[in-house]
């Protein structure tokens, strides 16, 4: 019953990661963009989180942990390069 | 079925749902200053109530343990109003458009 | 004592990485527990340098409590986002509004900046003005999603919000 329920909310997050691609692709503005890409990184780590809930395995949250910081690095860093042109000043 | 795996059961379709109404917000709402909202929110949320459904799964059913995804969750929870606050801080620089009846535009320099 | 300072410069944030370091393997094995005490020792004994002397926490319960009150929003709220974001859009009622603040150290100010954004209907948008002086009255710039009344909303964040920061800070 577990298993089922956690298939269809495969399908919702799937969804999820769906809609936030069209509006990386519809834009219309960078920062949309970078918006929607940000929401996809959260998106993906509930993803793996859900299969790891799935599979039984823990391994995976290491591989979440990575992704979330390497999604904050990276919309923090484009961020900063929209404000002043430069990363590191 | 166990009540902990309803407890699962019940946190992991809340949380999947407040993911996709992030994203719904995000496709639907007119401009970007409201589309921000949806993300840094319900999104959040959304991945702190799958987060303790999976605490609950390992540590009680599976009766491992295992705390790691608390680091997630309280990773997120820091990253998530500074990640916006800096796309606000973007988006105002580059004077992007709001919707047409927003008030107080003036108090953003707009 | 002065070993004590000069060995562990800023111990609760040594206490901090080490604790994050045993999560993060998720055990508690001997050799864990060795190199997450080597990092806790090391890391700060690099950084402490560079660090901005932030003020101390005054009162601990009451951060537990604030820590409380803002999950309890955070969850209540959602649930009007919600009913805002499946409803028509010309319902909304988006707005920039100007919050005046009475903190004045930037530790507090990151904090209900960061408290506004995780409570749904508001996103904190900058610090007014840029590059203050010390004693010039800051504004904390909020987007809101419906803004049924400024005045409201401003009282709101303010006694909500800013007075236990007070009381924290």
């Amino acid at each position: 019953m577990l298993e089922l329920i956690l298939q269809g909310c495969f399908c919702v997050v799937g969804l999820a990661l769906l809609l936030n691609f069209y509006a990386a692709i519809r834009g219309p503005s960078v920062i949309d963009r970078l918006l929607a890409l940000d929401t996809m990184y959260i998106n993906s780590i509930a993803l793996l989180l859900l299969y790891g809930i799935y599979l039984g395995i823990s391994l995976n949250f290491e591989v979440a942990l990575l992704i979330a910081m390497l999604g904050f690095v990276s919309t923090v860093a484009v961020c900063k390069f929209l404000l002043r042109g430069d990363i590191i000043e | 079925m166990s009540w902990l795996e309803w407890l699962v059961a019940v946190l992991v379709v809340a949380g999947s749902l407040f993911v996709l109404l992030g994203s719904v917000a995000l496709v639907k709402l007119p401009d970007f200053y409201t589309r921000l909202h949806g993300p840094t929110k319900a999104t959040t949320l959304g991945l702190g109530a799958i987060v303790i459904a999976s605490m609950v799964y390992f540590n009680f059913i599976k009766e491992e343990l295992s705390l790691q995804q608390l680091l997630i969750a309280l990773f997120l929870f820091i990253t998530a109003p500074i990640t916006a606050h800096m796309l606000v801080k973007a988006a105002l620089h580059l004077k992007l458009k709001t919707a047409e009846h927003t008030s107080g535009k003036q108090n953003a320099d707009l | 004592m002065t070993s004590i300072k000069k060995w562990w410069p800023t111990p609760v944030r040594s206490l901090f990485l080490f604790l994050v370091w045993i999560l993060l393997n998720n055990s508690v094995e001997f050799f864990h527990l060795f190199f997450g005490l080597v990092l806790a020792w090391l890391i700060p004994q690099l950084i402490y340098k560079f660090r901005l002397v932030q003020p101390g926490m005054k009162n601990p319960t009451a951060a537990i409590r604030y820590g409380l009150m803002v999950l309890w929003d955070i969850v209540v709220a959602n649930l009007q986002v919600v009913k805002l974001v499946l409803g028509p859009n010309k319902r909304l009622r988006p707005a920039f509004i100007k919050v005046p603040l009475d903190l004045t150290d930037n530790l507090s100010i990151t904090i209900l900046a960061s408290t506004v954004s995780l409570t749904p209907g508001t996103v904190s948008a900058e610090v007014l003005p840029l590059n203050a002086s010390k004693d010039e009255q800051r504004f904390l710039l909020v987007h809101v999603l419906d803004l049924a009344d400024e005045a409201e909303l401003i009282r709101q964040v303010k006694q909500r919000y800013e007075a236990p920061l007070k009381e924290i800070f």
